[in-house]
C-alpha cells in the first residue's frame, strides 16, 4: 500500500508526453471542449422539445403517461452511478486495482440498470400507443431521451472497456488515472444532462 | 547527422525522423504539416468543383429564356456550389493552414492529437464524397445550402437529393468539430515556454476564435440535420405543418449555426491578413490587443445575430429589432480590425508582393461587402432586398472578396512551408489582376440587378427586364475568374519543376513558423524555441529597433535554461524528440462512420458494417501507442 503522502499526490500524467503550457492534461481539456459542445448539442434538443411538445395535434398527450414515481426511482440509479464513479476514479488513483473494478463495474451495471428502465418506459408507451410518428410529443419525446440513451449507452461500452482494459495493466493504472477520469467527466456530464432532462420533460409536466 | 545520446540512454539520430515516402506514408500519417498538405490538395479539388458549377450557373443566366441546363439542374447547382463552397473549399482550406502553422507559430511539434487529426482530414475526405455522389445518381442535394423546412420534407423532396445533403454535412460536422477540438486544445496546452496567450500571432488567436466557434455552433445544426433525418426516415413530425410542426424551428437551428457559421468563413482570413500586411509594411501589427480583441468581440456576437436571416418571416418588432441592432454593433469590431489593418501599412516601408496585393484586395473587397452587410442589418431594407441578388453580391464580397482573396494571399505566401518552393511573383500578379478584376466584373453588377428586383435561384428570366446586359456582364466576369484560376494552377505546377529551393525566411518574416527550414522538417524544431515576444523573428534579427524583452526571465521554465537576453527565440534545451507514430486507424473509423451514414442511402447492411468498423477501429485506435515504442515494462 502507498503511504499517506504518496497517496496525497496528485496523480501523474503520461509519462511519455511534454509538459502542457498550462499543466492541464491534454486529454482533460479535450473533454471538456467536448462537452461544451454536447451542452450545445442537448441545449437545442430539449429546445426543440420545448417548443414542440405541447403542439400535438392528436391524443395522446403527455399527462397520460408519466410515471413519475418509476422515473424517480431510474434517475436515482442513474445518480447514484455518479457516486460509484466517483469512488472508482479514487479507486485508480491510490493505484488500489481491485476497489476500481469493483466500482466501475457497479457504475457499468448501474448504468444498464438505467437503461433496462428506459426500455421499459419505451415499450410501456409503444404499447399505449405512442409512435414516433404519432405527433409531436411523439416525436420530441423519443428524439430527446433517445439521445441521451444513446448516450449512456457509449458511456456503458466505455466503462466495460476501462474494466477489461484494467487486466492488462498498461493501459490503466495509477499512472494513467485520467484516462478514467475523462470517462468519469462524460459520465457526470450525461447524468446532469437526465436531472435536466427529468425536470424539464417530467417533473415539469406532471406538476 | 548530430548524433546525441539522451538523459534516457537513448540514441537518438536526427535523420531517424527524415520524411518516409510513398503513398502509404501519406495515408498512414499524423504529421500536421502533411494533413495540411492534404486539406489544401482535396480543397484546391473541391474549389475546381465548386467553380466548374458556378460557372455552369453563370452560363445558364447569361441571356434570358435560356434552355443550357434545366430547372432542376439549376437547384442542384446552386445548392452544390453552396454547400461546396463553404464546407468543402473555404473551411478545410483555413483547416490546411490551421494545420500547417498553428504547430510551427506556437513553437510546438505537432497538433495536441496529432492521430485526431488525421482522423478530421480522412472524414473530411469521405463527407465530401459522400455529399457528392448524388451527381452519379442524378439526384444531387436541390433544396439549398440552407434546406429550409418543409421544402426538405419527404413529400416536397422524394427523391434521395436531400438524403445526400443530411448525410454529407452530418460527416462533415464531425470533422469539423474534432479538428476544432484539437485546435483548441494545441493553442492553449501546446504552446512553446514564453508564448504566453498575448504573444500569439494574430492568426493563431483567430484560430481559436474559429475553433471555439465550431464547437458551440456545430451541434446546433447537428440537431437540426437530425431532426430531418428524423422526419425523413422514421416519420416524426418536427417539419411538418398538418401536424402542428413548425419549419420556423428549421430556420432557428440553421440560423444559429449558419451565421457564426460566416465568422468561422471569415476570422481564418482576417487572421491570414494580419500576418501578411505587417510583413510587407515592415512593421509590427497596428494595436495587437485591439486586433485580438475584436475578433474575440465578432465571435461572442455572432451568436446573437441569426435571426437578422429570418426578418421576413415576421418576428414581430422587439426581436426583429434587438436582432437588427445587434447585427449593426458587429460593425464596430470589423471596423476596429479594419482600421488596424490601415493603421499597419499607413507610414510602412511597402512590398507589393501577391500576398500583399490579396491582403490588400481583400480588405478593401471586405470593406464592400460589409458596408452592404449593414445595410441589410436595417430590417425595412432588408424586406426589400431578401431574397434578390443584392443579397447575392453581398455574401460574395464577404466570402470571395474577403476569405478567398485572403486564402490565396496565404497560399501565396506560405507556399515555401508547404513545399519549399516560391511560387513565381510574376503569375502571381497577373492571377491577382485577372481575379480582381473578374471578381468586381462579376459580384458588383449584382447589386444593381439585384435592387432592380433580380430574384435569387431562379434558373432563367423573362426578356426586357433591364437584366440582360449586366447577366453577359457576370458571366463575362465569371470566365475572368476562371482564367486567373487557370493561371494559378500553372503557376503551382511550374513551381514544382525545380527541385526544392525556397530560401527559410523568404519575406523576412516576423514568425516563428520562419525560424524553421522550407519545407519544415518532422519534428519542426530542433530545440523547442523559448519566445519573448509577438514578433519573435523580428527581435531576433533587429534588436536595434524592437530592444529585447526584459520579462524572459519569469517565463523560462528551468534555470538552467537561461537564454541570451539579446535574442527573440531562444533554445529550450530538450533532448527528447518524441514524434507519433504513423497509423492507420484513423483512417479506418473514418471510413466506420462514413459507411454507417451512407447505409442510410445504400442499405441498412452497409450501415451495420460501418459500425462494425468504427468499433474495431476505435478499439485499434486507443490500443495502439500514439508515441514510441508500445509501452511493456
Amino acid at each position: 500500500m502507498a503511504t499517506r503522502h504518496e497517496a496525497a499526490s496528485p496523480p501523474r500524467q503520461n509519462i511519455i508526453e511534454h509538459p502542457t503550457a498550462t499543466g492541464q492534461d491534454n486529454r482533460k481539456l479535450a473533454m471538456w471542449c467536448f462537452l461544451a459542445s454536447d451542452c450545445m448539442f442537448f441545449g437545442s434538443l430539449i429546445t426543440a422539445y420545448l417548443v414542440s411538445h405541447d403542439r400535438a395535434a392528436v391524443p395522446p398527450y403527455p399527462n397520460d403517461f408519466f410515471d413519475i414515481p418509476f422515473t424517480s426511482v431510474s434517475a436515482f440509479v442513474l445518480l447514484m452511478s455518479s457516486v460509484a464513479m466517483v469512488l472508482a476514479l479514487a479507486g485508480i488513483q491510490r493505484g488500489d486495482l481491485r476497489r476500481f473494478r469493483i466500482w466501475i463495474l457497479s457504475t457499468g451495471l448501474l448504468g444498464l440498470i438505467f437503461l433496462g428502465g428506459q426500455i421499459y418506459e419505451f415499450t410501456e408507451f409503444h404499447h399505449e400507443g405512442l409512435r414516433l410518428s404519432t405527433n409531436l410529443f411523439g416525436s420530441s419525446f423519443y428524439v430527446l431521451t433517445g439521445f441521451h440513451g444513446a448516450h449512456v449507452t457509449i458511456g456503458v461500452f466505455w466503462l466495460f472497456s476501462l474494466f477489461l482494459a484494467s487486466f492488462r495493466q498498461p493501459l490503466v493504472t495509477k499512472e494513467k488515472a485520467v484516462n478514467v477520469e475523462i470517462a468519469g467527466l462524460y459520465w457526470h456530464f450525461v447524468d446532469i444532462v437526465w436531472i435536466v432532462i427529468f425536470a424539464v420533460v417530467y417533473l415539469i409536466e406532471a406538476g | 547527422m548530430a548524433t546525441q545520446v539522451t538523459t534516457a540512454g537513448r540514441i537518438t539520430t536526427t535523420d531517424q525522423f527524415a520524411y518516409p515516402k510513398g503513398i502509404w506514408s501519406w495515408i498512414s500519417t499524423v504529421d500536421h504539416k502533411r494533413i495540411g498538405t492534404l486539406y489544401l490538395v482535396t480543397s484546391m479539388f473541391f474549389f475546381l468543383v465548386g467553380g466548374i458549377e458556378a460557372l455552369l450557373i453563370r452560363i445558364q443566366l447569361t441571356e434570358p429564356e435560356s434552355t443550357f441546363i434545366s430547372a432542376s439542374t439549376y437547384n442542384q447547382l446552386f445548392t452544390m456550389h453552396g454547400t461546396t463552397m463553404i464546407f468543402l473549399v473555404v473551411m478545410p482550406l483555413s483547416a490546411a493552414f490551421f494545420n500547417l502553422l498553428v504547430p510551427l507559430m506556437i513553437g510546438a511539434r505537432d497538433v495536441a492529437f496529432p492521430r485526431l487529426n488525421a482522423f478530421s482530414y480522412w472524414v473530411y475526405l469521405f463527407g465530401a464524397i459522400l455529399i457528392n455522389l448524388g451527381w452519379f445518381h442524378g439526384a444531387a442535394p436541390d433544396a439549398g445550402w440552407f434546406a429550409y423546412a418543409n421544402l426538405t420534407s419527404q413529400e416536397y423532396s422524394a427523391g434521395q437529393n436531400v438524403d445526400y445533403w443530411v448525410m454529407g454535412v452530418q460527416v462533415l460536422g464531425l470533422s469539423s468539430l474534432a479538428s476544432a477540438f484539437n485546435f483548441i486544445v494545441t493553442i492553449i496546452n501546446m504552446r512553446a515556454p514564453g508564448m504566453g496567450m498575448m504573444r500569439l500571432p494574430v492568426f493563431v488567436w483567430m484560430t481559436l476564435v474559429t475553433a471555439v466557434l465550431i464547437v458551440m455552433a456545430f451541434p446546433s445544426l447537428t440537431v437540426g440535420v437530425t431532426l430531418l433525418l428524423f422526419d425523413r426516415w422514421f416519420d416524426t413530425l418536427f417539419f411538418v405543418p398538418e401536424a402542428n410542426g413548425q419549419p420556423l424551428l428549421w430556420q432557428h437551428l440553421f440560423w444559429i449555426f449558419g451565421h457564426p457559421e460566416v465568422y468561422i468563413l471569415i476570422l481564418p482570413a482576417f487572421g491570414i491578413v494580419s500576418e501578411i500586411i505587417p510583413v510587407f509594411s515592415k512593421k509590427p501589427i497596428f494595436g495587437y490587443t485591439a486586433v485580438v480583441f475584436a475578433g474575440i468581440a465578432i465571435g461572442i456576437l455572432g451568436f446573437s445575430v441569426w435571426a437578422h436571416h429570418m426578418f421576413t418571416v415576421g418576428l414581430g418588432p422587439v426581436p426583429t429589432a434587438v436582432f437588427a441592432i445587434s447585427t449593426m454593433l458587429i460593425a464596430l469590431p470589423t471596423g476596429v480590425k479594419i482600421f488596424n489593418w490601415i493603421g499597419t501599412v499607413w507610414g510602412g516601408d511597402l512590398t507589393f508582393t501577391t500576398p500583399m496585393l490579396m491582403a490588400l484586395g481583400m480588405v478593401s473587397m471586405f470593406i464592400i461587402g460589409g458596408l452592404s452587410g449593414v445595410m441589410h442589418a436595417s430590417p425595412p431594407v432588408d424586406s426589400h432586398q431578401q431574397d434578390s441578388y443584392f443579397v447575392v453580391a453581398h455574401f460574395h464580397y464577404v466570402l470571395f472578396g474577403g476569405s478567398l482573396f485572403s486564402l490565396f494571399g496565404g497560399i501565396y505566401y506560405w507556399w515555401p512551408k508547404f513545399f519549399g518552393r516560391l511560387l513565381n511573383d510574376g503569375l502571381g500578379k497577373v492571377h491577382f489582376a485577372l481575379m480582381f478584376i473578374g471578381f468586381n466584373l462579376t459580384f458588383f453588377p449584382m447589386h444593381w440587378v439585384g435592387v432592380q428586383g433580380m430574384p435569387r435561384r431562379i434558373y432563367t428570366y423573362a426578356e426586357g427586364l433591364n437584366w440582360d446586359f449586366w447577366n453577359m456582364a457576370m458571366t463575362v466576369g465569371a470566365f475572368i475568374i476562371a482564367l486567373s484560376i487557370l493561371v494559378f494552377l500553372i503557376n503551382a505546377f511550374l513551381s514544382f519543376r525545380d527541385e526544392p529551393n525556397a530560401p527559410d525566411d523568404p519575406w523576412d518574416g516576423a514568425t516563428l513558423e520562419w525560424a524553421t527550414s522550407s519545407p519544415p522538417k518532422p519534428y519542426n524544431f530542433e530545440k523547442v524555441p523559448v519566445v519573448t515576444s509577438n514578433i519573435p523573428l523580428w527581435v531576433e534579427k533587429y534588436p536595434e529597433v524592437y530592444g529585447h524583452e526584459p520579462d524572459f526571465r519569469e517565463t523560462s521554465p528551468d534555470p538552467e535554461d537561461q537564454p541570451d537576453v539579446e535574442h527573440g527565440i531562444h533554445e529550450h534545451h530538450d533532448d527528447h524528440i518524441h514524434m507519433p507514430n504513423p497509423t492507420i486507424w484513423p483512417l479506418i473509423v473514418s471510413i466506420g462512420i462514413t459507411l454507417g451514414f451512407a447505409g442510410f442511402l445504400y442499405g441498412w447492411i452497409i450501415t451495420f458494417i460501418g459500425v462494425a468498423v468504427m468499433f474495431l477501429g476505435i478499439y485499434g485506435w486507443v490500443l495502439s501507442p500514439a508515441f514510441g515504442e508500445p509501452d511493456h515494462v
